[in-house]
């Protein structure tokens, strides 16, 4: 590498961060964690379907792990901040990388998905925040009872102000995965005219699995099918 | 036929630039892109106007000298086409066309649709190339090339240069164009020995010289005029990560001090 010392793994991670590459390798790699978070979520979540003993249940053997669970709390947390972070500083640098903007710009082969990124991640971060004071501590929910998971549900979505904002913001979840959990396979180098069209539809997959799975919840709740 | 055209005009780097409306009625079908421009110019020419400033050279699709937006899109409408090699009759008649130069820090406009890609030529400094011993060419078969992997470094190396990849991008990335040449060299045995550093170093100045970074949008390889395809982006990472990864101070029996 000629000119460039690299003496410390401090001064190693900080050079690879640095570059273009190094910030979207984190953002790959922490998007890895929070999408297979978001699936475990979910699979969690869908107990709601088998009644209030059954969920209430789950919920019981999360709180358990005690120390654990702080572990698994605080690995989402650091994913969640990098995440942001290097989403923060690139779209700065793509303001920088283009000061003057096209008076026409046409697109050949961005997805929409692709093109809103920047708008479906801080929705989403917003809605997170507002997901943890609803269901986790409670400050947000008209009416939250410690424990008693599945009251927290019924009761939340009764309000359709709520629940119209849970069903939007995993729809634009969707559409981030939509894009992501392919990106996330190039970013990190892994690409081949074999294996990357099935990458990329196990991407569309994902997002419609995710997306239908989630707005299901705060849906049949709106409807009457959970109660 | 009849073309109206909405052309960036721009004194030079420092004056800012505006948009002027310029209608050609005797456009023939015929007639390449670059063709039609000369007869606008001409015309300019006759009523003592400033002709428009454009980049070409061979006119064949394969210096890289040429290209500018046409409607928004980096060499026109047609795929695997340079605007040079692009035709009138892909156009209707009455049809209105705007053209803006490439838009990116790392490429300022030095007088109308030409922009300076001079950052181009040093990436390619900072690492696209091969450090050995020039002199008479070597017998062509005593260095044995696989041959799927002698095609993956023939297609990364169509690359012409041309920038429109930095263009079309909506983050004004030249990961297309780096990872190109990463692509095109390391996949050789004659560039595999300095594949680490030349990743390093050209991910390096392609930062410095204000580039964006990539989001896979795959916008660059759908209008890249040769086709030129992400799977080099891909690779590129890969070098990147595990050249800094794997990165070894000089050893002291080697000299080092």
């Amino acid at each position: 590498m000629g000119t460039i010392a690299l003496n410390s793994g401090l001064e190693r991670t900080a050079f690879f961060y640095q570059s273009v590459v190094g910030k979207k390798v984190v953002m790959a790699v922490t998007g890895c964690v929070l999408s297979l978070f978001v699936l475990g979520h979910m699979l969690g979540n869908l107990q709601v379907y088998q009644g209030a003993e059954k969920l209430n249940h789950y919920a019981a053997l999360l709180q358990g792990l005690g120390g654990g669970l702080w572990v698994v709390r605080l690995v989402l947390l650091a994913c969640a901040g990098l995440h942001v972070l290097s989403a923060y500083q690139l779209w700065r640098l793509k303001l920088d990388a283009r000061p003057t903007p096209y008076i026409k710009k046409a697109t050949v082969a961005t997805t929409y998905a692709a093109r809103t990124m920047i708008w479906s991640g801080p929705i989403v971060l917003a809605f997170i925040i507002y997901h943890l004071l609803h269901f986790t501590t409670g400050q947000a929910h008209p009416d939250f009872r410690h424990g008693d998971v599945y009251h927290n549900v019924i009761a939340g979505f009764s309000s359709p102000a709520a629940s119209l904002f849970y069903i939007a913001a995993n729809i634009l979840l969707a559409f981030h995965l939509y894009h992501g959990v392919w990106s996330m396979f190039q970013t990190v180098g892994v690409n081949h005219p074999r294996y990357t069209p099935w990458l990329k539809r196990l991407s569309k997959a994902y997002a419609w699995v995710i997306g239908i799975g989630n707005v299901s919840i705060p849906l049949a709740v709106l409807t009457g099918i959970v109660k | 036929m009849k073309i109206i055209l909405n052309i960036w005009r721009q004194k030079n780097s420092s004056s800012p630039g505006k948009m002027v409306r310029y209608e050609l009625d005797k456009v023939n079908e015929h007639m390449s892109f670059l063709e039609m421009l000369d007869v606008l110019n001409e015309d300019l020419a006759r009523k003592g106007e400033d002709p428009v400033a454009f980049e070409h050279d061979c006119r064949e699709g394969i210096c890289g000298c040429c290209g500018f937006m046409v409607n928004g899109i980096a060499h026109g409408p047609e795929r695997s086409t340079t605007v040079c090699q692009l035709h009138m009759r892909h156009f209707r008649d009455g049809d209105e066309l705007w053209l803006e130069p490439f838009r990116a820090k790392a490429f300022p406009v030095i007088k109308d649709l030409v922009v300076d890609r001079s950052a181009f030529d040093r990436v390619i400094a900072a690492g696209g190339y091969i450090s050995i011993n020039t002199g008479s060419a070597p017998e062509a078969n005593s260095i044995p090339v696989e041959r799927q992997r002698a095609d993956r470094a023939m297609d990364a190396a169509a690359c012409i240069g041309c920038g429109a990849c930095v263009a079309a991008c909506p983050n004004a990335s030249a990961s297309l164009f780096v990872s190109a040449k990463i692509a095109h060299l390391g996949l050789l045995p004659q560039g595999e020995p300095e594949r680490d550093r030349r990743a390093v170093r050209m991910v390096l100045k392609m930062t410095e010289e204000g580039f964006g970074y990539c989001t896979n949008t795959g916008e660059c390889e759908a209008i890249c005029p040769k086709g030129v395809k992400i799977e080099n982006i891909a690779r590129m990472h890969r070098d990147f990560t595990r050249a800094v990864a794997l990165y070894r101070e000089a050893s002291k029996a080697a000299g080092a001090h």
